[in-house]
């Protein structure tokens, strides 16, 4: 795949590295040291930080200014951006101005329904749906176009993912559904939180059977488990979320004081073994609230240091 | 069908508590059909408010009249004679014929007496399901008979999401996820090839976001 983009999180994919990404979720309130604690804390042991959109519906500091704060310390950000909120030219306009602080990743998201957040009674906007956002970064960025049909003056340079979650339903479309983002234009994949190994890689045999892991850089989505209540949480009340029962009574097997590092342990072989998976480009470590975790996953997985690659501008 | 409930009586109350001549408004049309508004509903309504009044101590004239149809000025007519005398018509009508009965009888004060819930269908008695969400712009024929933009919580035109589980929406277990359902559709209609087509990005200038649409038909015009 050739590089298409100033990026640095495309450039170590293309380069054969395996690539490592994590997340941090911007405060509920605007104080900017909130978000760049967290991204101090991880930003020498990943290769770019994704900035939730307001995840799970709860209102917080938008995705990008946060972005912008962590470009500013020299940190790689990826703009992560829901169509729940946004019309389209709120969504040309946000990637406009990301362009312009030179942030060069996005991530398309529909995003989760309202009802799951603070303003339960807020409409939602949905006027694009993520694969039509990705086909909206690939007009601007290729084309230099506007959806109106307009030109962009200095047209946005962004390496463009989607999230793909091998575990949702309907089991037959996984793959299809893989391939119809790809289609749309999805350059790199992160995927949901995988727990269940055995169902992940059936699904990633799928994908190189049909060639899609030539076609895009999947990187395999893993969050360590805090304890066996977040286990059961997860397994039992998270939407798509594939949580064995094994795993789920590792960590209740584990006394209490000793669940956090289990869940670490865990995710940490779950990196080791996926290493190996044919099409798994790289990881997408997301630690929800407990990013000073991310440095010793990373190391102990034998994923540090990371490539030397400076950023370009 | 247009789907309707009733509104709380407190709501109606509140709305006709000072009046001294009422009439209840029913129509025989989606809200018999849904029964929210129609005859019987009629009946209920009157009878509620007269016990409220006489527990009150207030004497107060409650008339019950059902027309055929409120989203018509010829039915409408059929109250013109009357429609005068009341303090307030209590209209058990669709959001449409309370608002058309408001057009032509601008000197009595007009409510709603249900709330206006949607283009749906009666699954089974006393379950009613939005089907349509009236986009001006029907992609049903690509969708395998099934209207994403109505039954998809997030009107996904390229779903599922990636909370679509056990053939449920993430929104509740309750709920079928709508691609869910197309997928079973075009399963057997033996298209599920269709489903790697993406579909393009909508003109929604036909929903209500083009503003309050007018459909014009000069052929049919006298
Ligand atoms: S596609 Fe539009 S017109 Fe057709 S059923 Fe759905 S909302 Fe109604
Ligand atoms: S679960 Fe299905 S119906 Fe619900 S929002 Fe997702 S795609 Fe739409």
């Amino acid at each position: 795949m050739s590089v298409k983009t100033p990026s640095k999180l495309e450039k170590i994919l293309s380069e054969g590295h395996l690539a490592v990404t994590s997340e941090c979720g911007p405060p509920r309130g605007s104080d900017p040291d909130a978000v760049k604690k967290k991204a101090e804390l991880i930003k020498d042991y990943v290769d770019a930080v994704n900035i939730t959109d307001n995840q799970t519906s709860v209102t917080r500091m938008s995705s990008l200014s946060a972005c912008i704060h962590l470009k500013l310390m020299g940190v790689e950000p990826v703009l992560q951006m829901v169509t729940r909120d946004r019309n389209r030219i709120a969504i040309q306009s946000d990637i406009l101005g990301a362009a312009s602080f030179d942030i060069f990743n996005m991530l398309c998201l529909s995003g989760d329904h309202q009802s799951f957040g603070d303003c339960p009674q807020g409409q939602n906007v949905h006027d694009l749906d993520s694969m039509q956002l990705l086909q909206t970064v690939h007009l601007m960025r290729d084309e230099g176009k506007f959806l109106g049909g307009a030109d962009i003056n200095r047209p946005p340079k962004m390496f463009v993912g989607a999230a793909a979650n091998p575990f949702a339903d309907p089991f037959e479309i996984r793959t299809p559904r893989l391939a119809k983002k790809i289609a749309a234009g999805a350059e790199f994949i992160q995927t949901q939180c995988i727990y269940n190994l055995d169902k992940f890689e059936e699904w990633m045999k799928q994908i190189c059977d049909r060639g899609l892991h030539e076609k895009v850089y999947i990187l395999a989505g893993v969050t360590p488990l805090k304890s066996a209540g977040m286990a059961k949480f997860m397994k039992n009340r998270v939407p798509g979320m594939d949580v064995p029962d094994d795993v789920v009574k590792r960590m209740a097997d584990t006394p209490k004081e000793k669940q956090p590092e289990e869940g670490i342990n865990i995710c940490v072989e779950t990196i080791e073994r996926l290493k190996s998976v044919e099409g798994v480009k790289g990881f997408h470590i997301m630690a929800i609230e407990w990013e000073e975790k991310v440095p010793g996953i990373v190391e102990r997985a034998g994923l540090y240091p990371r490539p030397k690659i400076e950023a370009e501008n | 069908m247009i789907v309707a409930e009733k509104k709380p009586v407190e709501e109606i109350i509140e709305y006709v508590q000072d009046c001294r001549k009422i009439l209840i408004l029913g129509c025989n049309e989606c809200v018999t059909v849904c029964e929210a508004g129609g005859k019987k509903e009629v009946g209920v309504l009157a009878s509620t408010l007269r016990m409220y009044f006489l527990n009150q101590g207030k004497e107060v004239k409650i008339d019950e009249i059902t027309l055929e149809r409120q989203c018509d000025h010829e039915y409408l007519e059929e109250i013109r004679d009357v429609a005068d005398q009341y303090d307030a018509i209590i209209s058990l009508a669709c959001g449409v014929g309370v608002q058309f009965m408001a057009e032509k009888y601008h000197s009595v004060p007009i409510y709603p007496g249900v709330n206006t819930c949607f283009l749906g269908a009666t699954e089974e008695r006393g379950l009613w399901t939005e089907r349509c969400q009236a986009c001006g712009n029907c992609m049903l024929g690509i969708t395998g008979g099934i209207c994403p933009v109505s039954r998809c919580a997030k009107r996904l035109l390229n779903g599922p999401c990636g909370g679509s589980s056990n053939g449920k929406c993430e929104i509740s277990k309750d709920l079928d996820c709508a691609w869910q359902l197309i997928i079973d559709r075009l399963k057997a209609l033996d298209r599920l090839d269709d489903y790697e087509k993406i579909c393009p990005i909508k003109d929604w200038s036909t929903d209500r976001a083009g503003g309050p649409r007018k459909v014009v038909r000069e052929d049919v015009q006298i």
